[in-house]
This record gives structure tokens, C-alpha cells and sequence, in this order.
């Protein structure tokens, strides 16, 4: 299966010594290291940044709201095999609209190793929203900062050093439909998720009592599901009257959607989705 | 304390917590969001000049005008259409002229050989067949229509559309979003109840979920583009044959859309009752297409996929046509027993025993309808003329079958609005969870089409026409 493959931009530089180190293995993710996750907001290229790693076709269409559901893919680099969730784009995590509640509740309970939260160079303001709310979920970020060529044609710079400090963690230019930046980005990952590179994401920590009162809530919700990732991002949520999360605590389903979401796309909606028929 | 581990006592703290702080905190985080992320975003990002932002917008003024939006939106789905058929036809024939005559000299090697007719008849008169046919009328305009279609989408034209009609569904009390997800059903309606998941609002996001099978997928296209070429364009003269067909095409499009938003309105007045949800849609940047990688996907992924399941279907289809057509019980076949059968039923929709019952046997997939109806029109094994000629095909329906322009019509549009096929009747049921609105949904289209194609032959037959 060596042949050149048009249609990935990737195989252009094939020999380029970056790129020695990835191998495309497509819908193979049978046994993987690691897990990552892609999110964003709609419309920022996601799917193309999936495509471009994993060798697949996950359909690209120029709207939001294209991807509706989880599409699975896997990509090898210098010998670790990752699998790579491509998530439907969202505006916020806050809401709880069905494509929202797939992309937050795999952040939260997919145990992602790393998640790549993919920006709009040309939006880039409205992107960040989504960014801190992820980062609320997860420590473990990074950020493509995409349509670097759109950005550029509209005469938009963006300084991805400084949106680095600000963030707290790392962030990547990219064109995913060139491949440009794209082994930067691989290294970068690769970095963050076995702690050569440390992030230290900003929070939004809102007023002293709203800080106490999460405080007095964690131990609480560590009692009643032990072992939850982030009982501190459950405790805002529940303080925020978000149902779905009081629904899942009170039937005793966070086990459940944890246990979900390390399971495989089922068949029906991959057949549609991760080989792309949409 | 155990009854800390009661996770009611969990919800019970929150409530209290939440009661003890200002009533604006939620505000107040919502605002830290955005103010922090302006805040970055204000020092990473420079912004040097206006000028590309303007071109998108120029644009935007023409093609979301209340004057030009609708025309244009009009003309470039008939260009798209008029591609497919004009090209479609001269493929057809070229795929027909290779994949018939090798049926027939495969079946000319068998019976030389010495091999059993009934063997011979059921793989290559039966299965064969079928095959041969799906593969000459299926994939020509699907490998037309999928890439230009693909081309509009990845511009980043599908979103004015949904922005150019939005009126027309918020009157129909239904969500703007849905003509995003009528687009996507004119690759495949299965794809297009997936993608209603875009609407937020569980009442909008039914309805259309129901109505999405008005739109002719690409299952239904190729019937549509075969019976407007062959019956509605021929008596025009060569030259305009493939522009009269395509309008003809879009007619019955638009017809779909009509029913579309008259039953999302239908809907919204009985038993989904309610008002349109307000929604904001984003208009993207136009992009340039990356033309290779459309090829790409749109042929190599989807038009094959399509096809080979097209042929999964058209295989045993096949073998049950041969074998319906070539058991005899009282001197006649089954085939000519069924079609007897439902003949009443068929004369009062305008259509005949036949077609109905190519209808039943493709449930599974439509793409199937013509293959199955054709063959059992040729017979088993007398006729191997494939869909090269529009001529012999007219003659075969007209002069042989008691086809008039009535059947055509009637059978274009109980095409365009009858029940969905297996596969997208399977789709609505995991997208609802439920089998009652799986089951509307065959109650809905079927009922539409037989009513329509009902009136219509009644009413044309008093007019003494047909």
C-alpha cells in the first residue's frame, strides 16, 4: 500500500525526514498507546487535520456542522501508535446540545492523552472561547492555530508565541490542507503527553465564593464516584444546574458514559461516518 | 458520614451552594470567558489589511440578495443537473455497449459448453444482468453529480442556500438548518437524517427527519433521468433533448421541495405542534475547492460505495427476478402472477402490476427499481439490449408494455415521494430510538405518494388523457 496517494498532501513529502516517522494506519486502531482528541469550533478544519494524519476520508465540506459524530482514525509516529478522535465542532462546552454533550463527555471521560483543539487563524478570538472551556477539562492541550494561509491572504498575523505564554500551552501554526505545520504539530503532541513538554493551562477562576463553594464540593463528589477525572470541572457544572451532568450523578451513569467512551464507535454510525459518506 | 455517598445528597449541597451566591455568577463566568479570551486574542493577533474580507462580502451581497438569491441558487442546481444528464447519457451507452455483449457471449460460451440452461439463465440472464445494468444506469450520474455537488460544498455555497430559504421554513414552522440537511439527502438519505443532527430543537430535527426522503437521493436520480430523457424530452428535437430533461428534473426537485415544506407545515400544525426555533448560522468564508481531493472522495469513496452496494442488492435481486420469471405454476411464471396480481392496484396510480412490484423487490436499495423493472419487462433471457438507446427503450415500454406519458409521470413522482429504502428507514430508527417515527415516516411518504399519483391518473383519465 506504498503507492503515491493523491489526494493526501502529506504524501508530497514523503521523503522529507519529518515525515519518515509517521505512518497513516487508517481505521486500524485495534491496539494503540495513546489517545488523543481533536476538537474546535466548527468549521476549522478538524476533519482536514484528521484526514491528513490518519490517512483517511472523513468527508470535508465547507459549513459548519459537517461531522456530527465521533469519527475514529489511527496514525503512528516514531513508534508510538496514537488513535485520533475527531470530534463534531462546537461553539462552547457549556450548552447541551447533542454534538456538544458527544465532544465534552469524551474530553471529559475519553481519558484523551492529549487533546488538540484546532483554531481559526482568521476567528481567532471566538476560537479561544471554545480553548478555555477545554482547558477547564483537561490539562493536556494543544493548540493548532489553522488556515494560517487564509489568515495570511486577509492580511491577519498571528503571533503564536504569545498566544503560547498567554494560554499556557503550547500552540502550533498549521495548514492542514497543505500539511504545513503538520510534523511540527506530531512532535509537539508527542511532547506534551509523555511530559517533556509541561502545560499549565489558565483557568477562570470567578469570584472568592465561587471558588469556595466548588471547593466544599469536590470531596463530595469524589466520595459519591470515585475515581472521576476532573471532579473539579463536575463540581462547576453542578453548580451551574447543568442537567445532564445532575441526570448522570443521580442514576449513577458517570461510570457508564466513562466506560462508553473507551469503547468503539459502534459499527453502524462508523460505516456512515468514519469512512465518510456523509 | 455515609450518606455522603448518596449522590442525592451530591445534588442537594450543589442546590444550596448555588442559592448562597449572587444570582449572576453564571454571567459573571460566561463574561471572564470571553473577556479573558478578547484579551489574548488582542495581543497574539495583528490585523494589516480589509481587503479580502470585503471580496466575501461583495459576494455575499449578490448571492444572498432577496433578488438574485433565489434565481442563482436555481440556475446552478439546474447547471449541475443539466451536467449530469447530458453527460450521463452518452457514459450510459458506452458502459452498455461493453458490459451486454459480454453477458451475451458469456452466455453463448455456456450453452456451448454444454452447461444447463437453467444455470446459464440464472447467472448471466439473472445476476449478470442485473448487475450490468446497475453498473451502465447508476454509476454515470452518480460519478457527475457526487464531484460537482461536493464542488458547491466545499466553496462554501450550501450555508447561503440554508441563509436564501430560511424564510420558507420558518413559515413551514420548521428550523432553517433543515435545507442544509435536504442537501446532503441528494447524495443519500441515510447521510441526510445523520446530519439533522445539526438542529438543536428535537421537534425541528423530526420533522426533518420525516420529510428528508422528499429529496431523490442518488438511489432515485437515475430513474428520474432516464424516464424525463426517454418520455418527457423526446419528442423535442436532438438539440434540446438534455436541457428539456434536466428542467424536467428540476420540476420534480422542486415539486420535493414543495411537499417538503408543505408537510413540515403539516407537521408543525398536528402532531409535532410548535413555533420555529430562532438560530444563528454562520457564514463561512468562501474557500477554494481542493479539486483532486474531491475527485477523490467523491468517486473513488462515495459513487464506489454507492455502487457496490447497489450491486450487493442487484445480485440476488436478480436471481429472484430470473427465478420469479422462469417458475411456471399453471403455464404461467410467478413474475407474470404477482404482476397480475397488483395490475388493479397499479392501473389506479397511473402505473402497472409491474412496477409495483419492482417497487417490493427493491426495497432494500432504490437504485434497483429500473434494473428489476426493465427485466421483467425484457423477459427471461429473449432481449439483451442494454440502456444504450433511448429508442429501444421507448419502444419496449410504450409499444410493448401499454406505457403512455402518463405511467412516465406518475412513475417520476411516486419515485421522488415514496417510502425510504431499507437502509434509511434503519437510519431514522437509531436516530429517533423509536419505532413509531420510523414507521411515520413510511406512513407519511408512501401515503403522499399514492395520493398524488392517485389524483393524477383519476383526473387524467377524465380529461380523457392517458
Amino acid at each position: 500500500m506504498n503507492k503515491p496517494n493523491p489526494k493526501n498532501p502529506l504524501d508530497n513529502c514523503e521523503n522529507c525526514p519529518a515525515f519518515s516517522q509517521l505512518e497513516q494506519m487508517g481505521i486500524k486502531t485495534g491496539d494503540f498507546d495513546r489517545i488523543i482528541a481533536l476538537a474546535g469550533n466548527p468549521n476549522t478544519g478538524k476533519s482536514t487535520v484528521f484526514n491528513s494524519l490518519t490517512g483517511l476520508n472523513q468527508h470535508t465540506g465547507n459549513w459548519p456542522g459537517k461531522t456530527v459524530s465521533r469519527a475514529e482514525g489511527g496514525y503512528q509516529f516514531n513508534g508510538i501508535k496514537y488513535k485520533l478522535v475527531d470530534l463534531p465542532g462546537t461553539y462552547s462546552l457549556l450548552s447541551a446540545s447533542q454534538d456538544e454533550e458527544v465532544a465534552r463527555n469524551f474530553i471529559l471521560f475519553g481519558h484523551p492523552d492529549c487533546t488538540i483543539v484546532v483554531t481559526d487563524a482568521t476567528a481567532l478570538e471566538r476560537n479561544l472561547n471554545l480553548t478555555i472551556q477545554v482547558m477547564e477539562i483537561t490539562e493536556k492541550v494543544v493548540v493548532a492555530v489553522n488556515l494560517m494561509d487564509e489568515a495570511k491572504r486577509k492580511g491577519i498575523e498571528v503571533d503564536t508565541r504569545s498566544l503560547s505564554r498567554d494560554l499556557g500551552v503550547p500552540v502550533v501554526p498549521i495548514t492542514a490542507r497543505t500539511g504545513e505545520g503538520i510534523s511540527t504539530l506530531l512532535t509537539t503532541v508527542a511532547d506534551v503527553i509523555e511530559g517533556r513538554t509541561l502545560t499549565k493551562p489558565i483557568h477562570i477562576h470567578g469570584t472568592p465564593e465561587f471558588q469556595q463553594a466548588v471547593e466544599s464540593l469536590i470531596p463530595l463528589i469524589e466520595q459519591t464516584a470515585p475515581g472521576v477525572p476532573n471532579p473539579r470541572w463536575i463540581a462547576i457544572r453542578l453548580l451551574d444546574g447543568d442537567p445532564k451532568v445532575q441526570e448522570a450523578l443521580k442514576t449513577n451513569q458517570l461510570a457508564q458514559i466513562m466506560r462508553e467512551q473507551n469503547q468503539k464507535v459502534d459499527s453502524f454510525s462508523k460505516q456512515i461516518s468514519v469512512d465518510g459518506r456523509q | 458520614m455515609a450518606d455522603n455517598f448518596d449522590p442525592a445528597n451530591v445534588l442537594i449541597k450543589a442546590e444550596q451552594l448555588r442559592n448562597s451566591l449572587s444570582p449572576a455568577f453564571r454571567d459573571d463566568i460566561v463574561q471572564s470567558i470571553y473577556s479573558e479570551a478578547e484579551q489574548i486574542a488582542k495581543r497574539s493577533v495583528r490585523s494589516t489589511s480589509q481587503k479580502s474580507v470585503d471580496f466575501d462580502q461583495r459576494v455575499d451581497q449578490i448571492v444572498t440578495s432577496p433578488i438574485f438569491g433565489l434565481p442563482i441558487m436555481l440556475s446552478l442546481l439546474a447547471l449541475i443537473i443539466w451536467i449530469t444528464v447530458s453527460g450521463a447519457n452518452v457514459v450510459s451507452a458506452w458502459i452498455s455497449n461493453i458490459l451486454f455483449p459480454i453477458g451475451a457471449w458469456g452466455s453463448q460460451l455456456f450453452t456451448q459448453v454444454g452447461i444447463p440452461w437453467y444455470i446459464t439463465g440464472f447467472l448471466w440472464d439473472g445476476i449478470y444482468r442485473a448487475m450490468a445494468w446497475i453498473v451502465a444506469v447508476m454509476l454515470p450520474p452518480m460519478a457527475i453529480f457526487f464531484p460537482s455537488f461536493t464542488l458547491l460544498e466545499d466553496l462554501g455555497y450550501l450555508p447561503r442556500v440554508a441563509f436564501n430559504l430560511d424564510w420558507l421554513y420558518k413559515k413551514a414552522g420548521a428550523h432553517g438548518k433543515q435545507s442544509l440537511t435536504m442537501a446532503m439527502g441528494f447524495g443519500c438519505n441515510a447521510a441526510g437524517i445523520i446530519s439533522t443532527r445539526i438542529i438543536d430543537s428535537p421537534r425541528e430535527r423530526l420533522i426533518a427527519i420525516l420529510t428528508n426522503n422528499f429529496v431523490p437521493c442518488n438511489g432515485r436520480f437515475p430513474t428520474l433521468i432516464m424516464l424525463s430523457t426517454v418520455f418527457v424530452a423526446a419528442s423535442f428535437s436532438p438539440v434540446w433533448t438534455s436541457i428539456i430533461a434536466a428542467t424536467s428534473v428540476v420540476g420534480v426537485v422542486l415539486i420535493g421541495v414543495i411537499f417538503t415544506l408543505v408537510v413540515s407545515w403539516g407537521l408543525s400544525q398536528t402532531i409535532l405542534k410548535g413555533q420555529a426555533s430562532a438560530f444563528t448560522l454562520e457564514l463561512p468564508p468562501y474557500r477554494r475547492p481542493n479539486v483532486m481531493r474531491i475527485l477523490y472522495t467523491s468517486l473513488v469513496d462515495r459513487t464506489i460505495f454507492v455502487l457496490g452496494r447497489a450491486l450487493q442488492t442487484a445480485a440476488p435481486a436478480g436471481a429472484a427476478i430470473w427465478l420469479l420469471a422462469n417458475i411456471n405454476v399453471a403455464g404461467t411464471s410467478l413474475a407474470t402472477h404477482t404482476a397480475n396480481f397488483l395490475q388493479p392496484f397499479g392501473y389506479a396510480l397511473g402505473l402497472d402490476g409491474v412496477i409495483l412490484l419492482a417497487y417490493i423487490i427493491a426495497i432494500p436499495a432504490n437504485e434497483i427499481v429500473v434494473p428489476t423493472m426493465m427485466m421483467m419487462y425484457l423477459g427471461a433471457g429473449s432481449m439483451v439490449d442494454g440502456p444504450g438507446s433511448n429508442e429501444g427503450i421507448r419502444s419496449l415500454l410504450m409499444n410493448q408494455n401499454g406505457w403512455t406519458m402518463l405511467t412516465a409521470i406518475n412513475l417520476m413522482l411516486f419515485a421522488l415521494l415514496h417510502n425510504p429504502c431499507g437502509t434509511t428507514i434503519l437510519t431514522i430508527y437509531h436516530e429517533t430510538k423509536s419505532v413509531k417515527w420510523a414507521v411515520w415516516s413510511v406512513v407519511i411518504t408512501l401515503g403522499s405518494a399514492i395520493g398524488v399519483t392517485f389524483i393524477t391518473a383519476t383526473v387524467a383519465r377524465l380529461l380523457g388523457w392517458g
